[in-house]
């Protein structure tokens, strides 16, 4: 930069020209920085009254597990009371008070699904606080989850991406299944494009993260199509009993099949009702 | 069907007058002095008569009945040729019920009903109107009469004399000798049960500096990209490769054999969460472990990964190994733990093998030892 700055002076000897020269330079530097860097992309987005007004909401709603600074708090056993919450990003708070789960109600296995207790603008205030806590995931845009123009081949893909990392928790069909300790993996019916998106980038409690340098975002967004084109699918084989697998078709075999069937036995072998005008003085001779 | 009532009851009265025949009685077969009935009455209700052998309208209307199921049934029968045409399957099904396939429902909802009513029909015929006489059958002896077991034995002795085979034993000997040959042929077969598996079982294909690739993408992994928390059911990148002649190397049988054996799964945990054994301190990539996929109990792919206790679970009988401790059984029926492969960095920066696993993968067989 000095070589270029003195060059250009001893030419045209404008006494501003080395300023201006510095100045663009710096410009060019701090203007590309912003644009290329995505942690800064993402930050620049909310703006300081969002953060703020994001602090107010988790000092309120969260602090008393996750600390006043989402440090975490770590109880007198060594185990963690809430995570700390520095790095996981914008994303993992829409999909937590998104889906309901967080705040938590009380202490448990699992935060479990419920009804969501902020709106839209609060939520996307606190994964901003959240988010400038420290860089992490950001809230993925809507083109990388849009499953509209997806063709069947990516949704066969999808299918694969699915029953190789997925199914092993989730079942199957998508319906969740049970894990130890209380525990569980839940059920991807009604989940939305956006929230399953995040929670394969973010991890959520016990589940892996699946990051977009190894699950590229259009392998994710193909494992979303492939579920939403297996839950608009019909029941061909009538009900299916909560897709359990063998455990909820035995338990309705044995109870529905086998019981119909002695309930006939039974019928079959019953002593039918007899009739009291019957012949009483042709009495068998029996021995 | 009135006025049977009157047969009925007679026939029922033969019956019970049968009951005391000589020579079957209901005491153990053979004994000696002979047949003798334990019960001179074992107390048989006597014969009542249902309403339909005595009034001939439930009669009637139990006739109707039936009929009216044998009807029924018909009338599904055609609903089900019916349903057969009418609905559509393939790509754009008929839904019925909210979203139930309409063909299978229905077909099986009409056959079902049209052979249920048969049945149905069936039982209520031979309940209501078929002949209802409680009939008594005696127990026979089992044992043959002594006539016949006498003529048995002795058919035997004659056959035995007239064949000579106690008076030549050359034939005798060279029989049993020939029948004992005949076994040769049954051992020789079981030898096309193929060679032994030789070390099979205890190799893979991973080998020093094989890429570990995503599993379905083929796609090699490098180590910041791989987030704390993350699972990547992962394979060799050999299974992905082409020869020469940009047909896979692996295909077919041959893929899914060593695909059975070299499936691994890799994790990344915080690094002070791992303690490896004396030996494995550097088998991973700060944090990165990976791990073969198969469980040591019976064989099923195992990646229910809890990535806050670090526990992997078998879905199949609840194994569950800890891969923050070298994947030591902590629960289930395993009896080993799970092998772990020793990962590095290659040259280009992309996770790769040290070397095959160290042990064989997979079930416990005969051969393998208590390693």
């Amino acid at each position: 930069m000095r070589l270029l700055t003195a060059r250009l002076s001893t030419k045209r000897r404008s006494p501003i020209a080395g300023l201006v020269v510095v100045l663009l330079g710096l410009l060019l530097t701090g203007g590309g920085y912003a644009l290329l860097s995505p942690a800064s992309a993402q930050s620049g987005t909310a703006s300081q009254s969002t953060v703020q007004q994001g602090r107010q909401l988790f000092l309120v709603g969260c602090s008393s597990c996750h600390g006043e600074h989402g440090e975490g708090i770590v109880t007198k056993r060594g185990t963690q009371y809430g995570p700390p919450l520095a790095g996981v990003g914008a994303a993992a708070v829409d999909f937590q008070v998104g889906t309901g789960r967080m705040p938590m109600a009380r202490p448990g296995a699992q935060a479990q699904k419920k009804k969501v207790l902020y709106n839209d603008q609060e939520i996307s205030a606190l994964a901003a606080y959240v988010a400038s806590l420290a860089p992490g995931p950001a809230i993925p845009d809507p083109s990388t989850y849009n499953t509209t123009n997806v063709d069947t081949q990516s949704i066969v893909r999808g299918g694969e991406f699915f029953r190789t990392n997925c199914t092993a928790c989730h079942n199957f069909a998508a319906a969740g299944g049970a894990l130890p300790g209380g525990k569980y993996a839940p059920s991807l019916h009604g989940v939305s494009n956006k929230h399953i998106y995040e929670a394969l980038l973010t991890g959520p409690q016990q589940m892996p993260v699946f990051s977009d340098g190894v699950l590229q975002p259009s392998e994710k967004r193909d494992i979303i199509a492939y579920l939403n084109s297996v839950m608009a699918n019909p029941d061909y084989g009538g009900a299916e009993l909560g897709s359990a697998g063998p455990v909820s078709e035995g338990l309705f075999a044995w109870l529905i099949g086998i019981g119909a069937c002695v309930g006939f036995a039974i019928w079959i072998a019953s002593h039918s009702t007899r009739s009291t005008r019957s012949t009483r003085s042709r009495k068998g001779a029996s021995a | 069907m009135t006025g049977d009532h009157e047969d009925a009851v007679r026939g029922n009265q033969d019956a019970v007058v049968a009951q005391p025949q000589p020579g079957h009685g209901l005491e153990p077969a053979g004994h000696a002095d002979g047949p003798v009935d334990p019960f001179a009455d074992p107390g048989l209700e006597e014969h009542e008569p249902r309403p339909t052998d005595v009034d001939e309208h439930a009669a009637r209307r139990a006739e109707r009945q039936i009929a009216a199921c044998f009807m029924l049934s018909a009338f599904f029968v055609v609903l089900f040729c019916i349903s057969f045409f009418v609905f559509k399957i393939g790509n754009n099904p008929t839904t019925i019920l909210g979203g139930y396939g309409a063909s299978n429902v229905t077909l099986g909802l009409f056959l079902g009903l049209a052979l249920l009513l048969i049945g149905i029909g069936a039982i209520q015929w031979a309940r209501k109107l078929m002949s209802d006489v409680e009939v008594v059958e005696m127990r026979h002896p089992t044992a043959s009469s002594e006539a016949d077991r006498v003529a048995t034995v002795e058919a035997l002795q004659q056959g035995v004399s007239d064949s000579g085979i106690a008076r030549r034993p050359l034939i005798r000997n060279s029989l049993v000798g020939a029948l004992a040959m005949l076994g040769l042929p049954v051992i020789l077969g079981l030898r096309d049960l193929g060679p032994l598996p030789g070390n099979k079982l205890s190799v893979t294909v991973w080998r020093k500096g094989m890429r570990v690739v995503n599993d379905v993408a083929g796609t090699p992994i490098k180590p910041e990209e791989v987030e704390i928390g993350q699972l990547i059911n992962s394979q060799p990148e050999i299974l992905f490769e082409k020869d020469a002649n940009g047909q896979p190397k692996y295909a077919g049988t041959e893929l899914l054999n060593a695909k059975t054996k070299a499936s691994t799964i890799v994790v990344r945990m915080k690094p002070e969460d791992i303690t490896p054994t004396p030996g494995r301190e550097n088998w991973g990539v700060s944090g990165i472990l990976c791990f073969s996929k198969i469980c040591t109990h019976v064989g099923c792919p195992i990646s229910l990964w809890e990535q806050q206790t670090h526990h992997l679970l078998c879905p199949c009988h609840q194994s569950t190994f800890d891969l923050g401790n070298n994947g030591k059984v902590i629960f289930g029926p395993a009896g080993r733990p799970l092998p772990q492969l020793p990962l590095m960095v290659d040259s280009e920066g992309y996770l790769a093998a040290q070397s095959d696993f160290t042990e064989p993968v997979g079930p416990s067989f005969w051969e393998r030892g208590e390693r």
